[in-house]
């Protein structure tokens, strides 16, 4: 089975989800015996071939493109389709990105395909690709088989840690005649407040709720996470009466997130809050309240007042240096 | 402008589910279902267009009860047309898609908006499919919309930012949380809404491509502990959190 793995890059560099991406089709191509090829879009130096041959694909198709320069749906979707062809490939992996949750539903509608978003396993089981994944916001989990290929799969980003598994990739260009096709056009892009790093992508989050009290005490909750290298995130709560933006809110209606490490400060912990970060490693709680549900799902909790543990907190991981 | 929304019925997110025993689908008999939360942000907005604008706002649901559910719903919030498309079930993802966008060509549209994602199955594939199988632009996850001369502009949100992006209509749209305020169903559209007629279609089929193995709860974790009280237990969970848990 030919896999065809789309790497996403971001300023000329490969996106840890793309290593992602071919380190779980690379697993996926031995178990069922097969090829990888890597897909990179808009860039492609000779370290980016030798990036994706580290991570398991022996070729990589470079189709470098002044209009895909920022991401076009259709751009995108012709290109990935052309590649397909190229490549013979029968299953299409990405990760689900913003970006890849937009292509992979295009690719899989126009292939005619088996269609498996979003997943947090991917194995080969009795001939078939089988995945799992989280639905009802995680609340339970679906395991679902690829009757027939072609496949489209997305992963979950951060669901399928990177392994180089060593190897060189032949470098294809790929050219593809997008006149006519690109219709809807990219006008303008914009980072979030401070270009802070997302929620989804951190290793470490730490969240605020109504417990904060107050907007300006979240600042204790960017020291933190400043000092771990981490995201902020936010209760629905908060960002309803405006305190944080949208873009941090973790729930059921915000972002679901997976860290090593997520810190809630504040928070009750309501079902719809939970799933949005009940599959991340470690969770820790700092409520006032005993009884707040939060605790019976976290690994460890304090019960105290979060404007006075988060200091004592950012000073106790400063002092370990 | 003739503006088609897309809106399914979903369990209401307050919902604790249970697996049925089939082991397939979740136990629906004791689970609350409600119009699809995205899918509100969707309609409101065409409302809102068609009040500025002109036009007729039409919804359209597939699926069985659930659908007529969801249609009656909406129709309340004011929507003025409703498309049923009949299905049974036991379609996929791409033949849900497919199913709709053929009911759609029937239709016209100038506009079709749905929701982002359904809190079901939280795919959040449908707008992206449909607009690949009708061959129109379209902007998903989008948090601001303006809809003017035959053209869309649209902000996108992506991870850790946004993106415009700008199309000629005919297009679709899937509507974030944050587009918009959604308004609540009046007496009056409610009862409106029950008199309104429902136009049926039979979903076309097509072959399914993916099996459901099996649905079960994620795994427990196991039960952690309460460190201690206020500032005083902070040496303790670092020190929990560097050597036991290893993750600073």
């Amino acid at each position: 089975m030919n896999i065809l793995v789309y790497v996403e890059t971001r300023g000329g560099k490969i996106r840890g989800a793309g290593l992602e991406a071919l380190t779980a089709a690379r697993k996926l191509a031995d178990a069922a015996g097969g090829s990888v090829a890597a897909l990179l879009i808009g860039q492609g130096g000779a370290e980016l071939t030798a990036e994706v041959g580290q991570y398991g694909a022996g070729k990589a198709f470079i189709a470098e493109n002044a209009a895909l320069a920022g991401y076009s749906p259709e751009g995108y979707l012709e290109t990935l389709l052309e590649a397909v062809r190229q490549s013979g490939a029968q299953a299409v992996v990405m990760t689900a990105s913003s970006l890849g949750k937009d292509l992979a539903p295009m690719a899989a509608a126009k292939l005619d395909a088996a269609f498996l978003p979003d997943c947090t396993g991917l194995e080969w089981q009795d001939g078939r690709i089988v995945i799992t994944r989280p639905v009802y916001a995680g609340k339970l989990n679906i395991t679902l088989a690829a009757k027939e290929l072609p496949a489209v799969i997305s992963l979950r980003p951060k669901a399928f840690p990177p392994v180089p598994t060593g190897g060189t990739a032949e470098t294809v260009k790929l050219s593809v005649n997008l006149e006519g096709k690109v219709k809807t056009r990219l006008v303008g892009v914009g980072q979030d407040a401070g270009g802070r790093l997302d929620v989804t992508e951190a290793d470490v989050v730490i969240s605020g709720g109504r417990g904060m009290k107050a907007p300006e005490n979240f600042k204790l909750i960017e020291e933190l996470a400043e000092t771990l290298r981490g995201a902020v995130g936010a209760s629905r709560a908060v960002v309803d009466v405006g305190w944080r933006p949208h873009s941090e809110q973790v729930g059921q209606t915000g972002k679901v997130v997976s860290p090593t490490l997520y810190i809630a400060c504040g928070i009750s912990g309501a079902i719809q809050h939970l799933a949005g970060m009940r599959s991340s490693k470690v969770i820790v709680a700092i409520n006032k309240d005993p009884e707040a549900p939060i605790f019976k799902s976290a690994d460890y909790g304090i019960v105290g007042d979060a404007l006075e543990v988060l200091p004592a907190l950012t000073q106790a991981v400063k002092a370990i240096g | 402008m003739n503006i088609v929304v897309l809106v399914k019925l979903v369990p209401d997110t307050e919902a604790t589910l249970r697996i049925a025993e089939d082991r397939r689908q979740i136990v629906k008999s004791d689970v609350n279902f409600v119009l699809n939360p995205y899918d509100e942000y969707a309609l409101e907005e065409a409302l809102r267009l068609k009040e500025k604008q002109g036009g007729t706002v039409t919804v359209m649901s597939l699926g069985g009860d659930e659908a007529v559910k969801a249609l009656r719903n909406a129709l309340a919030m004011g929507a003025d047309e409703a498309v049923h498309v009949k299905s049974a079930g036991g379609l996929d993802m791409v033949g849900v898609a497919k199913a709709l966008a053929g009911a759609l060509r029937d239709k016209g549209y100038d506009l079709i908006l749905a929701g982002k994602q359904a809190v079901d199955d939280d795919c959040g594939a449908i707008g992206p499919m449909v607009a690949a199988l009708l061959d129109i632009p379209h902007a998903a996850v989008v948090v601001k919309l303006e809809v003017a001369d035959g053209k869309f502009k649209a902000h996108r949100e992506v991870d850790g930012g946004y993106e415009e992006f700008e199309a000629a209509l005919p297009a679709l749209v899937t509507a974030q949380k944050g587009l918009n305020e959604p308004r609540y169903a009046s007496l009056k559209g409610i009862m409106t809404a029950k008199k309104k007629s429902i136009h049926e279609v039979e979903a076309a089929t097509s072959p399914i491509k993916t099996e459901i193995v099996r649905l079960e709860y994620p795994p427990s974790r196991p039960p952690g502990k309460i460190v201690g009280t206020g500032v005083e237990s902070v040496p303790e969970l670092v020190r929990l959190l560097r050597e036991e848990a290893k993750v600073i």
